[in-house]
């Protein structure tokens, strides 16, 4: 009971005021919710958002020390090339589940599981 | 400290970020699970503009909500009997992955929490991004901004390739 009261008072005192510690957090649960899709989801594209989500909540991290910490522009230049690489996975992980659709009729990566027919 | 605007707006955008994210992960219908991965996206848009992070708010916007959202609406609709009643998407592995998750969440607010005595509270003076930016993209960054440029185009190539194979067989 002492600790919960202690642990209320934490958090309200350290409420109020955003600073770089409550984007950390968000990015935490972000980081969280895409690891528990990929690791959940059956359906191919939406293991595909659990992977952006993970992919967001690294970029959080990267502008929140890019304005907080000494790592200046170079944290968005990084970001930046994020959101490159996610867009270049995206289109081509979109045609291998298109192409493993034509071949199996399921994007469920359960059932895929043979290499040849 | 009384509560400023700025904090309001973020504890908005967080609840709204930290919510549609449980939508996507969680929800059975893969539809809402994508739609609500728009306000995931729009809501890390924000927090890049309350980082003063002006230009990749806009690339945010423009790239994720414009371009890989829609992308993934339409292999999904493309993939999934939609109008069917077997909208429906099982999960598999669920304690495991909660017990995994909530590790890896533990763990990293264990860090944040133990670090956040040293972390700075004073941000950095607020200067225009995008000007700064383009130079750097140009002077320090260019071998891996060519590098970037030729990645989306064989990315490019190689989806086209891979998406139209099976109509050659």
């Amino acid at each position: 009971m002492e600790f919960l009261r202690a642990v209320w008072q934490g958090i309200m005192t350290w409420l109020p005021h955003v600073q770089l510690a409550h984007f950390l957090i968000v990015s935490a649960v972000l980081f969280a919710f895409g690891l528990y899709a990929i690791v959940t989801r059956r359906n191919a594209i939406l293991l595909l958002m659990g992977i952006e989500l993970v992919l967001n909540a690294a970029n959080i991290n990267l502008v929140a020390f890019a304005r907080y910490g000494s790592l200046n522009l170079d944290g968005q230049v990084a970001a930046i090339f994020v959101i490159i690489l996610a867009a270049s996975e995206a289109a081509v992980a979109l045609a291998i589940v298109l192409n493993i659709y034509h071949r199996f009729q399921t994007i469920n990566v359960d059932e895929v599981s043979s290499l040849k027919e | 400290m009384a509560m400023e605007l700025f904090d309001i707006i973020f504890y908005v955008f967080a609840v709204v970020a930290v919510v549609s994210a449980g939508i996507v992960v969680f929800s059975r219908n893969v539809l809402y699970a994508a739609f609500s991965l728009v306000f995931t996206l729009f809501s890390v848009a924000a927090f890049y503009a309350l980082l003063q992070a002006d230009f990749l708010a806009v690339t945010q916007v423009l790239i994720y909500v414009g371009g890989i959202l829609v992308l993934m609406l339409f292999g999904l609709m493309l993939t999934t009997n939609v109008v069917s009643v077997d909208i429906k998407s099982g999960s598999m592995h669920v304690w495991v992955a909660l017990v995994i998750a909530a590790m890896v969440f533990g763990s990293l607010a264990g860090i944040f929490y133990s670090t956040w005595s040293q972390t700075p509270v004073v941000p950095l003076e607020a200067t225009s991004t995008t000007s700064t930016i383009g130079s750097m993209l140009m002077t320090t960054y260019l071998l891996p901004f060519e590098v970037a440029s030729v990645v989306l185009l064989v990315a490019l190539i190689g989806a086209v390739m891979i998406a139209r194979r099976h109509r050659k067989a």
